[in-house]
């Protein structure tokens, strides 16, 4: 679960300069093309810097994202929900490290990427700062969460860097498996007793803002991103996204019987483009700096689980370990 | 057929099951490693996918439907082993009763392929395909990290000595062990307890780790009869938190 590629970080031109401008010249032609870049290829420093960032950052969110729903595995009510909630949250354990794999590849390990998570200095997806209190906080995360990152992966997922679309198609097959899961959660609450229904249009109040913001700031706050463009490292914008992401959702919330806390949502027939209130962007901002209601919990939970684990980690690379034959 | 003999052996492999996998699911998204993370989320899921499929055979003789039956009863009302009911611990904890368990119910399948009751026999031929990759795994730490270095082994030493008690309760005997043999429904926990053991033991002289002196071991008994350790009802209450906040719904 990713959300829109809000995070990069203003490309500086002058680090372009030192590019060999005839590589280059092949490297954007080869974009140009179609063609995929794949791990050996040349590249510039810039593209390089700017996907690990952008596939760290993906990583991250689904390792964190993880655990706002994996604390409901033990509560899910039923089988049905509770092998199907314990085998969504496995597949985003699943992607993050298909995901961190993709960007070892351009040279940075995981264990640095861990690290960088925790320290602070990597980010990950804003949502996952936000609290699930009930259920249907959870089931809301299935279906919408999930449905704006398949927005986002699947125009990702045509863009130039080899590993990240190979790992993209994988994560959104996937994916839609979570949405179907969601959306059958979210009926049964919508459709069921009047508390459930009160539970889930009160998740709905709660989450409908924090989703706004995950598709990233709207494209005239933005920053300037035509070489991630031209490169095919950003391959929708942020407000594009959010479009699509309403198009093909608000009729399916409404059609449920429930409402959006936003007065002003609505299509505008003439321009074919969904009218909205701005969420508070200054609330973005300051959870994106670690200031939400659950940065430090979950970056704490993370921390804590690699200090856990790190004597696990330790031996596997102890070389007098007698045990060395691979599994399979 | 003894139905209530029949009935005890599927209510205990069933809550067996159902525990042990909302156990191993706690470590989901907080593994040692990615890879290992992912390895214990899906048998988690497989035991969670194994207690259904007893819990529905109780439902055709006759008991609740499976998510009233696992998720509304009890403490008491369980009759899982004390073992699986135990928090996870640390990894070496959880590593250890994993490897425990997994052989125990390795063998108990395959006992149960033979089953006379038909039903049994054939969830049985099922799952044992799929606890062989659990047995598998299970192996591949325990040797590796019961060999690596002096913290794996000691953490993983500790954790088999404070094991050991709680799996031999595992093999705790039912008022039915006679009726359940003579009709070839199931063999018994004495023949499986000695296939265990058995068993383990090849693992654990590949390794470092002792196995203590079983004959000097009390066995931790109870579950089977309904009666647990301080753990057992806070996790049924966390388990049932959801669907008891509303008992009409359908969720």
């Amino acid at each position: 679960m990713y959300g829109g590629g809000n995070l990069f970080e203003t490309p500086k031109l002058d680090e372009l300069r030192n590019e060999d401008p005839i590589k280059l010249k092949e490297f954007e032609d080869r974009i140009e093309r179609g063609e995929k870049i794949e791990p050996n290829d040349w590249m510039p420093a810039l593209y390089r810097k700017q996907l690990i960032r952008m596939i760290e950052q993906h990583a991250h969110s689904e390792i964190i994202g993880a655990l706002p729903e994996g604390t409901w595995i033990t509560r899910a009510p039923g089988f049905k929900r509770k092998m199907s909630l314990m085998a969504k949250v496995q597949d985003e354990v699943g992607h993050a490290q298909l995901l961190y794999s993709a960007a070892e590849t351009l040279g940075k390990s995981r264990e640095q990427m861990i690290d960088d998570l925790i320290s602070g200095k990597s980010k990950y997806s804003n949502i996952f700062n936000y609290p699930t209190f009930t259920w249907a906080d959870c089931c809301f995360i299935s279906w919408l969460v999930d449905a704006g990152a398949i927005v986002n992966q699947t125009a990702n997922a045509r863009g130039s860097y080899g590993p990240y679309c190979r790992a993209l198609d994988r994560i959104c097959a996937e994916e839609s498996f979570h949405l179907k899961y969601g959306h059958h959660c979210v009926i049964h609450l919508a459709t069921g007793t009047p508390k459930q229904r009160k539970m889930m249009q009160e998740a709905i109040d709660r989450w409908w803002e924090p989703l706004m913001h995950f598709f990233g700031p709207p494209d005239k706050l933005s920053v300037h991103t035509e070489t991630l463009v031209k490169w095919k490292v950003k391959m929708a914008t942020n407000d594009e996204n959010r479009q699509q992401f309403l198009d093909m959702y608000v009729p399916k919330i409404w059609e449920l019987g429930l409402t959006i806390p936003d007065p002003n949502l609505k299509k505008n027939a003439e321009t074919g483009l969904w009218e909205y209130t701005e969420p508070d962007w200054a609330e973005f901002k300051r959870v994106i700096n670690g200031d939400g209601p659950c940065n430090k919990e979950r970056l704490a939970v993370r921390r804590v689980a690699e200090e856990r684990g790190e004597w696990v980690r330790q031996a596997m690379l102890a070389p007098q370990s007698k045990y060395v034959v691979p599994l399979a | 057929m003894n139905n209530i003999a029949l009935k005890d052996l599927l209510y205990k492999i069933a809550d067996d099951q159902l525990i042990i996998g909302h156990r191993n699911s706690e470590w989901t998204g907080i593994g040692p490693i990615l890879e290992e993370d992912i390895a214990f989320s899906s048998m988690a899921q497989d035991k969670i996918g194994h207690s259904y499929a007893f819990f529905n055979v109780l439902h055709e003789l006759g008991e609740s439907d499976p998510d009233t039956t696992a998720f509304l009863r009890n403490a008491e009302q369980f009759h899982n082993c004390q073992f699986v009911e135990l928090p996870i611990g640390e990894y070496d904890f959880s590593l250890v009763r994993h490897f425990l368990f997994d052989h125990s119910e390795m063998i108990r399948f395959e006992m149960l392929t033979n089953s006379s009751f038909e039903p049994i026999s054939l969830i049985a031929r099922k799952l044992k395909g799929e606890v062989k990759y659990h047995i598998m795994h299970a192996n591949v730490w325990i040797k590796k990290l019961g060999t690596a270095t002096n913290e794996s082994i000691e953490r993983l030493q500790k954790s088999l000595d404070e094991a050991i008690p709680f799996a031999l309760g595992i093999f705790e005997e039912s008022k039915y062990e006679e009726e359940l043999a003579n009709e070839k429904i199931f063999p018994g926990e004495i023949a499986l307890k000695e296939r265990w053991i058995e068993q383990i033991s090849d693992v654990l002289k590949q390794t470092e780790l002792q196995l203590p002196d079983l004959s000097l071991t009390e066995a931790r008994t109870g579950g089977r009869y309904g009666r647990h350790t301080e753990y057992l009802q806070p996790l049924l209450d966390e388990m049932s938190e959801v669907i008891k906040s509303d008992p009409t719904a359908e969720w």
